[in-house]
């Protein structure tokens, strides 16, 4: 990811914010500009919330490059409390213990780094819920 | 020193990661042969450092502070690893928890002590008004030479507190604070260089010992009071010992101490020391009761805080983990993980 992506998207990477469809009301992460449901261009930034739990993951064993030092990761589609889906990468948890229906939680993480004198580059993970977190 | 206005902490949050090495697996590699300073340490997973954790800690003090994170005008990041040399963390923080853009950003280093800076730095900036709320984080990956003494210790966490003017949402009030700081070669760290270096039995006396005794002293002369009106007492751990010594020497009881002692089981987090024991002792004090906080910095210096509780903590400390279940949220690793968790291998 180049830097001007990265910055112009950290928003969403950062704070968790997709979009909102103003007819269907159907929400997307990441943000959409067309509402793939209905067609409406009438979409909203929508805080989503933090909390999910895991639909189904897999297991990335041979990963991209800026991605090495990670694998093996699991990759999961995590259902929100909102109901909304998505995909992410799961943290703090060892592979062969992601189980379906796992309670995840939305974190803060390095998501890649562009060499050692490049950007680093932040943005959303999940991981299991911490005892007295809501 | 003492505000004009009264000031308070709205809400406070730790982070602690979950990977653990033990001393005696560290011992183990190197042949120790001398009784570990602690049982074990905090580790960084490979996605996290001093930012990610500081995000994490600021996020479970606005959670208990109930306040909207744009009211948060001042953020201060007191580090010394920070994962850029040139490029705040706390712009980082400040986007990443929705502060952003009418916000005053800076990190702060003091070795061990540059996050207590910060506080008084937030307390100033509330005291006079020019902020609502402002945030002092202080947060470390800590570095030891690998098979130095340091190594034994040296832990990862981060603390936050958000300051606001007294009130019946504050959980706790500043009495006063005394900053004592002078010249004190006892650790450093060269530009370029990745590990401290330390002068040993020197870094007691003169450095920890003779600067948190004398800022206890001085704040407790200021404000009138002796260690019989504290129910607390917290102070910086670099190792088990030197908390308890330097309490024995001021005069605490160790049970008044034991409630803030995290060291044994996370390491000394350097800048998140103090502000996670005072945090632990936050999670179980009861309203009216009165604590002495003193923070230490390499080079040298302490920053000492009397801080009375107030009834609102009760109604928002378990609105975030407390310290105690983010000690139980615990991963053993072996010496090889670790050293991969925290790059020693540069390749």
């Amino acid at each position: 990811m180049s830097v001007p992506i990265y910055w112009r998207e950290s928003k969403y990477r950062y704070k968790l914010i997709g979009s909102e469809c103003m007819k269907c009301h159907k929400r997307f992460y990441p943000p959409k500009r067309v509402c793939p449901v209905c067609g409406s261009r009438e979409l909203k930034d929508v805080k989503l919330p933090d909390k999910g739990h895991v639909v189904t993951y897999t297991i990335i064993r041979v990963p991209p490059k800026g991605y090495e030092e990670y694998a093996p990761y699991p990759i999961a589609l995590i259902e929100l409390e909102d109901g909304t889906r998505l995909i992410a990468q799961l943290t703090d948890v060892d592979p062969k213990d992601v189980k379906i229906g796992m309670v995840v939680k939305a974190t803060f993480r390095k998501l890649s780094e562009i060499g050692r004198d490049g950007i680093i580059q932040y943005g959303v993970k999940f991981r299991p819920l911490i005892e007295n977190e809501s | 020193m003492r505000t004009i206005r009264e000031v308070g902490i709205v809400g406070y949050g730790v982070y602690v990661p979950q990977y653990r090495v033990s001393d005696e697996e560290i011992a183990r590699i190197w042949h120790r042969e001398a009784p570990p300073p602690v049982k074990e340490k905090s580790v960084v997973n490979l996605d996290e450092d001093s930012i990610t954790m500081s995000v994490e800690a600021a996020r479970y003090a606005i959670a208990r502070a109930r306040i909207d994170p744009r009211d948060i005008e001042a953020i201060r990041v007191g580090t010394e690893s920070k994962p850029y040399a040139v490029k705040p963390c706390a712009t980082v923080v400040a986007e990443a928890i929705g502060a952003t853009p009418k916000v005053l950003a800076c990190d702060l280093e003091f070795a061990c002590k540059a996050g207590t800076e910060g506080l008084q730095d937030c307390i100033a900036l509330v005291a006079s008004g020019m902020t609502k709320y402002a945030m002092a984080i202080g947060v470390d990956t800590a570095q030891g030479r690998p098979g130095d003494e340091l190594e034994y210790t040296a832990g990862c966490g981060a603390a936050a507190y958000i300051v606001g003017l007294k009130s019946d949402d504050t959980i706790a009030y500043f009495e006063g604070s005394y900053s004592f700081v002078t010249d004190t070669p006892d650790f450093w760290r060269r530009e370029g260089q990745f590990y401290p270096r330390h002068t040993g039995r020197f870094t007691g006396e003169p450095a920890y010992f003779r600067h948190i005794v004398s800022a206890a002293k001085g704040l407790m002369d200021e404000l009138g009071l002796k260690p019989s009106d504290f129910d607390y007492a917290v102070f910086h751990q670099p190792n088990l010992k030197f908390p308890l010594r330097v309490a024995r020497i001021l005069g605490f009881d160790r049970e008044k101490v034991q409630p803030g002692i995290v060291v044994t089981e996370i390491g000394n987090t350097y800048a998140a020391s103090m502000l996670i024991g005072l945090a632990s002792v936050l999670d179980v004090a009861k309203p009216g009761q009165r604590i002495l906080a003193v923070s230490f910095g390499s080079g040298a210096g302490s920053d000492a805080f009397s801080i009375i509780v107030q009834d609102a903590i009760e109604d928002k400390r378990n609105l975030a983990p407390r310290v105690r279940d983010l000690i139980r949220r615990r991963a053993l690793i072996d010496y090889a993980l670790y050293v991969k968790h925290r790059r020693k291998i540069r390749v």
